[in-house]
């Protein structure tokens, strides 16, 4: 399978990328490469122009910075499942890194094609709304950061106008006493998820649930932060009971996707049941 | 595009269309068909190699990206005609049966082995997700990777001696 034929661009820099996207209307973004080149195999995708910036120093690495910790959009999935600085300061993000494809697939795929690109099955999306991430997208001249709850619009489709990048995520270093936990249930054959749910408590004074949150990809068209059950267990004590009990409305006003692999009736019934899971494995984490 | 490349050590310099993938390039214009097309669609992991030492399926990887890059395939891992070590352990432990998802088996096997020189069962199995085999049932696999590690482990005090 060959793509279409396309013009090559591979500049070196942000600035030079954002000019190159102001300049090529047509153009599409090359990261990793593994969600853009299989849909070109596929000729699902025939961009004429393809703008590398696999290349650009700056977009690569993880960093710690006033609290914050900055990705770049091309740090691969297989050197944020290995990071320190994530496990120690944002575990989640390691955990879900490590949930993605095989190793071969982590080893060039990006944090940042993978969010661009706006998978309603992909892994990333649910813990990137569940540490309440900022995104920030550059484009000529212009830059702006917006919250990850906001960026997602519709299937395979965010915020970003066409002549914008994707640069960097930025997330808050974790508080103490704070737990997360992963869970998806993978589709056998490829690996994306049917759902994926990633929570993140922060335990406060008598074991109170300080901070809840959570986000569900694999679902609905595009991920979630599940509202209502968040909202269930603010303040509440951190136990079984009430964790059962919110769980029961991660799928409030959903509209689940179906196919040959899962219904909308089994999706959802995942999505809340590996939304107490998620949660109980949060919890215990926060206790330590 | 001018892209220079350099696989098994030696170094090539090519003319290539941007949408040559690297699979085809290291099959068609550098004629190493070891690297084998499987699934086409990233996920069977028979066209795996090593790309800057991380194990990549050469079917999603363009020709243009591997500019400036350090290939191996499996024709690059033997050495003055003696197996290495993994391809030993597939020899031994009958890892292979057809054997069209070998040179993807041994390539991921072998990353796994430089990241994690003592791996156990399962990280084994989870270290080759990524490739399909149709015939062994993976035991054998395995089996083979077990051995590859036993015996690198047992040569790489010697190794470093030197």
């Amino acid at each position: 399978m060959f793509p279409r034929p396309f013009d090559y661009l591979r500049p070196t820099s942000v600035a030079e990328a954002t000019r190159l996207l102001a300049s090529h209307a047509e153009a599409k973004v090359l990261a990793g490469g593994h969600s853009l080149l299989p849909m070109m195999k596929l000729r699902l995708a025939s961009p004429r122009v393809l703008i590398d910036i696999g290349r650009i120093p700056e977009l690569t690495g993880i960093r710690e910075e006033n609290g914050m910790l900055i990705i770049g959009a091309c740090t691969t999935h297989y050197a944020a499942e290995s990071s320190p600085l994530l496990r120690r300061h944002c575990p989640l993000l390691a955990e879900t890194a490590a949930a993605i494809g095989d190793v071969q697939v982590r080893n060039r795929g990006t944090i940042g094609g993978s969010l661009a690109h706006a998978d309603p099955a992909a892994d990333w999306p649910a813990a990137i709304l569940a540490v309440e991430a900022q995104l920030k997208l550059v484009r000529r001249g212009a830059e702006r950061l917006v919250p990850a709850r906001d960026f997602f619009v519709d299937l395979l489709t965010t915020v970003m106008q066409s002549d914008e990048l994707l640069t960097e995520i930025h997330v808050p270093v974790n508080p103490p006493r704070t737990g997360s936990a992963y869970l998806k249930v993978p589709q056998p054959a490829s690996g994306f998820a049917l759902t994926g749910v990633a929570a993140q408590v922060t335990l406060g004074p008598n074991n109170t649930l300080e901070r809840v949150a959570v986000g569900i990809t694999g679902v609905s068209s595009k991920p979630y932060r599940a509202t209502a059950t968040e909202q269930a267990l603010q303040g509440q004590a951190a136990t079984a009971e009430a964790v059962a009990q919110a769980a029961t409305q991660a799928t409030a006003g959903v509209e689940a996707l179906a196919d040959i692999h899962a219904s909308a009736e089994y999706r959802l019934h995942l999505a809340r049941v590996y939304t107490k899971r998620a949660l109980l494995r949060a919890i215990e984490r926060a206790r330590g | 595009m001018h892209i220079t490349v350099t696989v098994n050590g030696q170094t090539y310099t090519h003319d290539v269309e941007p949408r040559l993938l690297l699979v085809h390039y290291l099959r068609d214009v550098l004629r190493l068909t070891g690297t084998h097309v499987g699934c086409e669609t990233s996920l069977c992991g028979a066209c795996t190699v090593l790309m800057n030492g991380a194990a990549v399926k050469s079917c999603t990887v363009l020709a243009v990206q591997a500019d400036g890059a350090e290939i191996t395939t499996i024709e690059g891992l033997a050495k003055d005609g003696q197996l290495h070590p993994v391809q030993e352990g597939f020899w031994e432990e009958h890892g292979l049966q057809c054997g069209f998802c070998t040179p993807g088996m041994i390539m991921a096997s072998y990353q796994l082995l430089q990241r994690n020189p003592n791996p156990s069962d399962a990280e084994i199995r989870h270290a080759l997700e990524g490739n399909l085999c149709r015939c062994t049932g993976y035991q054998h696999i395995v089996n083979a990777v077990r051995y590859a590690a036993e015996k690198m482990r047992q040569s790489a005090p010697a190794a470093s001696g030197t």
